[in-house]
């Protein structure tokens, strides 16, 4: 597959997952009003979810792992968490991404929720590991409103990918 | 799969020990900070709209206000170099150094949210002008934090009031020492140090003391708020109010102090002239 040379709208395509992927990392870091930023979440990951389902053949486990360590220096967190709970998540949705295809978006929701749910939950143990800190119930709250979130990127992505031919 | 996590577990170690990847982060955030700043334009276009849409005589009533208030703050000032240069005198009687002189540098706030548990802000100067890990950072009224970590094009700033700050202070009035933790909420410090019977009241000024050495003494800090003395436990329960607009300015000063204290007036014809030179800065 990769001994053939990309045709130019190929390397194009590609092009447009880079710049969506941007796009969510400006939304991550953008400053919402009041309650709004902490329920804010986790973009980065929905859209890398999108891509590793849609086109498993281009976004792999190395892409999660390179976004994720520019959403550590995004957010100034510690190096390498992002990226490892990232590639945890694409990892999964590599191997499911058959299956998850054929799900209706209620069960696909479940999916994305305890996808989210996993990378959540290492950062939590990563930042417990460094100091044990004291991390309010607010923390889980992306988890649920990314689940809801999941529809309007599913849509929003699914008409980029069909309307610029994506390949 | 298993490079992936055996490359970000080695990575998160190697940060865990020490600073070491700190020129990766930096060569990592060349890429980064445009997004930083791509967030942050539609509220900078926002402001210059709303600043060339006000009108003439809402200017001009700005301007006048302003130059008053300037008025006032020369003359403040007129006295407060008369009281300088008498406070060095006195401690110099009392054979104490005095650091004198602060250098500062005006930063822009970028509207950005990095994480909603932490208050860190990111301003748009970074290691390009010099700035550097631990540096006190205030505004027009009061302390606003320091520098957590900078980048070569912005800055991280962690603000007095996020959970993992303390910040040592001292109570104006009697020099009652005491360290200032943050809340975790944008309008409130804790003091959880002080005992029941300690000699403060709501309405105290807080300043900073500048033990430790990262904050410069005598910059004010907050007011306290709240005492209320609980008598079966240690401690006393006082919150304060922090003095800087933590939540609405958009300019910060970030403050370069000098290190080495100005010696003791052993020769007083050299120690005049080295005052006016750190006064000429």
């Amino acid at each position: 597959m990769k001994s053939r040379p990309l045709p130019i709208n190929e390397y194009f395509g590609f092009g447009r997952i880079i710049l969506t992927i941007v796009l969510a990392m400006a939304l991550r870091i953008a400053y919402w009003p009041g309650f709004l930023s902490t329920i804010n979440p986790d973009w980065v990951l929905l859209v890398l979810i999108y891509w590793s389902l849609a086109l498993p053949e281009r976004v792999g486990i190395f892409h999660a792992w390179t976004f994720g360590l520019l959403t550590d220096v995004l957010t100034g967190r510690m190096f390498g968490q992002y990226a490892l709970a990232y590639s945890l998540v694409i990892f999964i949705c590599l191997k499911l991404h058959k299956r998850l295809r054929q799900f209706p978006l209620i069960q696909q929701g479940l999916f994305i929720f305890f996808c989210l749910l996993l990378s959540q939950l290492l950062l939590f143990l990563i930042k417990n590991l460094q100091h044990p800190a004291q991390l309010k119930a607010t923390f889980w709250l992306p988890v649920f409103s990314g689940t809801l979130c999941w529809p309007i990127v599913y849509t929003v992505l699914r008409f980029v990918r069909l309307s610029r031919r994506v390949k | 799969m298993l490079v992936a996590v055996i490359a970000s577990c080695a990575l998160l170690a190697t940060e865990n020990s020490g600073q070491r990847l700190d020129p990766l982060r930096a060569v990592l955030s060349f890429f980064i900070d445009p997004i930083k700043y791509l967030v942050d334009f539609p509220s900078l276009l926002l402001d210059q709209t709303s600043e060339a849409l006000s009108s003439y005589t809402e200017l001009k009533e700005e301007n006048k206000s302003l130059r008053e208030q300037q008025l006032v703050h020369q003359t403040r000032l007129l006295k407060f170099a008369a009281l300088e240069k008498e406070n060095i005198r006195l401690r110099a009687l009392l054979e104490n150094s005095f650091k004198l002189g602060e250098q500062v540098l005006i930063a822009e706030l970028l509207s950005v949210k990095t994480a909603p548990y932490e208050h860190i802000v990111l301003v748009n100067k970074g290691t390009r002008f010099g700035v550097h890990q631990q540096q006190p950072v205030l505004d027009g009224n009061g302390v606003v934090g320091q520098v957590f970590r900078a980048l070569p094009l912005s800055s991280e700033i962690m603000l007095i009031t996020d959970p993992n700050h303390a910040i040592p202070v001292q109570v104006n009035r009697n020099g009652l020492l005491t360290i200032a933790v943050g809340s975790g909420q944008i309008n409130r410090l804790v003091l959880p140090f002080l005992p029941n019977n300690a000699d403060i009241h709501p309405g105290d000024l807080l300043i900073t003391s500048g033990m430790g050495g990262t904050f410069p003494p005598g910059y004010p800090v907050a007011v306290v708020d709240e005492f209320t003395s609980q008598p079966n436990k240690p401690f006393a329960n006082i919150t304060a109010t922090p003095k800087a607009h933590l939540d609405r300015n958009r300019e910060l000063m970030i403050v370069w102090s000098h290190s080495t204290p100005v010696p003791l007036t052993s020769k007083p014809s050299t120690n005049d002239n080295e005052i006016k030179a750190s006064a000429d800065k």
